[in-house]
């Protein structure tokens, strides 16, 4: 079977800001995310995670390597994937409907079609009542939910997720993974989804990849996730094995998040 | 929409109160300094000659207004005005987004740029009354010139500041080249130009009166420079007067329809009344 996404021997090389010399932010990483597969890639901040989910998306090209979408070498834009940006990427002069309409507007669908759908997938993430809500007249949970069914209404086969909730407080972050979870097995789309939080990677994930720290930014091990789904993210991490894994895991990458936080210190 | 600060605790009143009571002293003071009650006969006609009699102020203005003198030059103005902010919009819109897109056009425009906005533009007027003649055109040209940079450098800055965030996700989304420009450039440059609306609007009515006073046969500017070529300072205070008033109105017209276009706009406190 091929891979939905695959870096194949992935570099990605920045010029330095001072002087003429190249930062090395991500070195020969190649792993894969099979058809319907949640996989999380966790490492300590500014490791390289939004670089690599970049690449992923093509708004990067590597310096070195190539990216493979069902089985094809990645040239563009990947049409394919949706995106969840870290920070804010909502049209900040357009409403919550507006907002959502966006993507089938690009693809020229009748504006009550493409209404009646962005509507509907308000209504998915909870937002009825606030469709003709301002970016800034919603909470950050409400935006997220926004971007949420603006990605999804595209119906793409591969979420590419980048730290989608890690500026939420914890009782909306649970409640809008587990939207997410439920969301996911209607009906399996291919996932990378990227955190530095562990928790909330096992919870959610098949798989679990951890990179080292920056620079040269590589995978240091992969982990199968074999709790049982359906999940509930807050409840499953009283799970003895949840635990376990936890630990195992924490291992590999407490080395690394202490290297990372030594750099971020000097 | 109720914004809670230090300085709100004078009341509406008493705001409007203190306010008037200002004026009135200023035009108390104009008169007493200017007829002959507390000073001599001579001395009265003297300042009288440099500042003009309130009352004979107001009497021309309410004459103008009354016997309807006033309204055909008025809206010359008003039309000049618009004509400039439209025209200069428009260039100013489309030459930004534009220059801002093509680094390569800026980076050969930038210094002359530079150099027309640093340029005096009313030294122009001459020109454009050459150009142009003495009608409506010549004044439009000299509002436009002075729009067009304000528009020009707005827009300019709100391409360069669309973030980067919302342009990869557009493109994300779908978004073609063209759809980008239409979708995420524009109502980012125009939103931009809509918050200058102020000055640009400001500006065209300056270029419009400076116009007008440099050579014309309509409109209030023209009205000041027939009275100043007779010493009828009791006129041209009038018309400073009038001239002053319809800036106040057209300001007001523009906090209004800002409102209302930049609704997508947060504001620095926003809470509903109860
Ligand atoms: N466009 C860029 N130009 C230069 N350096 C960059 C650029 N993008 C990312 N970097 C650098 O690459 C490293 C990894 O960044 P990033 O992928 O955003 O980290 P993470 O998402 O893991 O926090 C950081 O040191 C960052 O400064
Ligand atoms: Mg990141």
């Amino acid at each position: 079977m091929t891979a939905a996404l695959a870096f194949d021997h992935v570099s990605c090389a920045f010029a330095e800001r001072n002087g003429g010399g190249r930062y090395i932010a991500v070195k020969d990483t190649s792993f894969a995310v099979a058809p319907g597969e949640f996989v999380s890639v966790v490492g300590p901040t500014g490791c390289g995670k939004s670089t690599l989910l970049n690449v992923a998306a093509g708004l990067l090209a590597p310096s070195a390597g190539r990216v493979l979408v069902d089985g094809a070498p990645l040239a563009a834009i990947n049409s394919r994937a949706g995106y969840m940006f870290q920070s804010e990427a909502l049209m900040p002069w357009r409403s919550a409907l507006a907002n959502v309409i966006a993507g089938l507007e690009f693809r020229h669908m009748a504006r009550e079609e493409s209404a009646a759908r962005a509507r509907d997938w308000l209504r998915r993430v909870g937002l009825t009542g606030f469709e003709d809500r301002y970016p800034h007249q919603l909470s950050g949970g409400m935006r997220k939910r926004v971007a949420l069914a603006q990605t999804l209404i595209l119906d793409p086969q591969m979420l590419l997720m980048d730290e989608p909730f890690s500026a939420l407080d914890i009782q909306t972050r649970q409640l809008m993974e587990n939207e997410l979870l439920e969301l996911w097995s209607a009906d399996r789309k291919s996932v990378l989804f990227i955190t530095h939080d562990l928790e909330e990677a096992i919870a959610l994930s098949d798989r679990v990849i951890v990179l080292s720290a920056a620079p040269e930014t590589h995978p240091l091990g992969e982990f199968g996730i074999d709790l049982p789904r359906p999940r509930d993210v807050a409840e499953i991490r009283m799970s003895p094995r949840f635990v376990e894994l936890h630990e195992a895991i924490w291992r590999v990458l407490k080395s690394e998040v202490l290297k990372g936080y030594a750099q971020a210190k000097r | 929409m109720r914004k809670r600060s230090a300085d709100a605790r004078i009341s509406r009143g008493r705001l409007a109160l203190y306010q008037a009571l200002l004026v009135g002293t200023l035009f108390a003071f104009w008169y007493l300094m200017t007829e002959p009650i507390l000073i001599s006969e001579a001395s009265a006609k003297n300042t009288a000659f440099f500042f003009g009699r309130p009352l004979q102020v107001i009497k021309v203005v309410i004459e103008w207004f009354v016997g309807g003198k006033i309204y055909p030059h008025l809206a010359i103005t008003l039309w000049e005005t618009l004509l400039a902010f439209a025209i200069g919009s428009v260039l100013g819109l489309t030459i930004g987004l534009w220059l801002a897109l093509a680094p390569t056009a800026s980076a050969i425009a930038e210094p002359y740029i530079t150099a027309f906005n640093a340029m005096p533009r009313v030294i122009l007027a001459p020109i454009f009354a050459v150009w142009f003649g003495l009608g409506v055109l010549s004044k439009v040209a000299l509002g436009v010139t002075l729009v067009f940079f304000i528009v020009f450098f707005n827009v300019y800055q709100g391409v360069k500041e669309v973030s980067p965030v919302v342009l990869a996700n557009a493109r994300m989304l779908g978004a073609s080249k063209r759809q980008l420009l239409r979708y995420i450039y524009l109502p980012s440059a125009t939103s931009w130009v809509f918050s200058s609306l102020h000055t640009s609007v400001g500006m065209a009515f300056v270029g419009a009166v400076v116009g007008e006073y440099l050579g014309s046969a309509r409109g209030v500017g023209y009205l000041i420079l027939q009275a100043e070529g007779v010493f009828d300072i009791n006129t041209v205070i009038a018309g400073i007067l009038v001239l002053t008033l319809f800036a106040l109105l057209l300001d007001f017209a523009v906090t209004k329809i800002e409102a209302r276009l930049l609704v997508w706009r947060p504001k620095a406190a926003e809470a509903a009344e109860l």
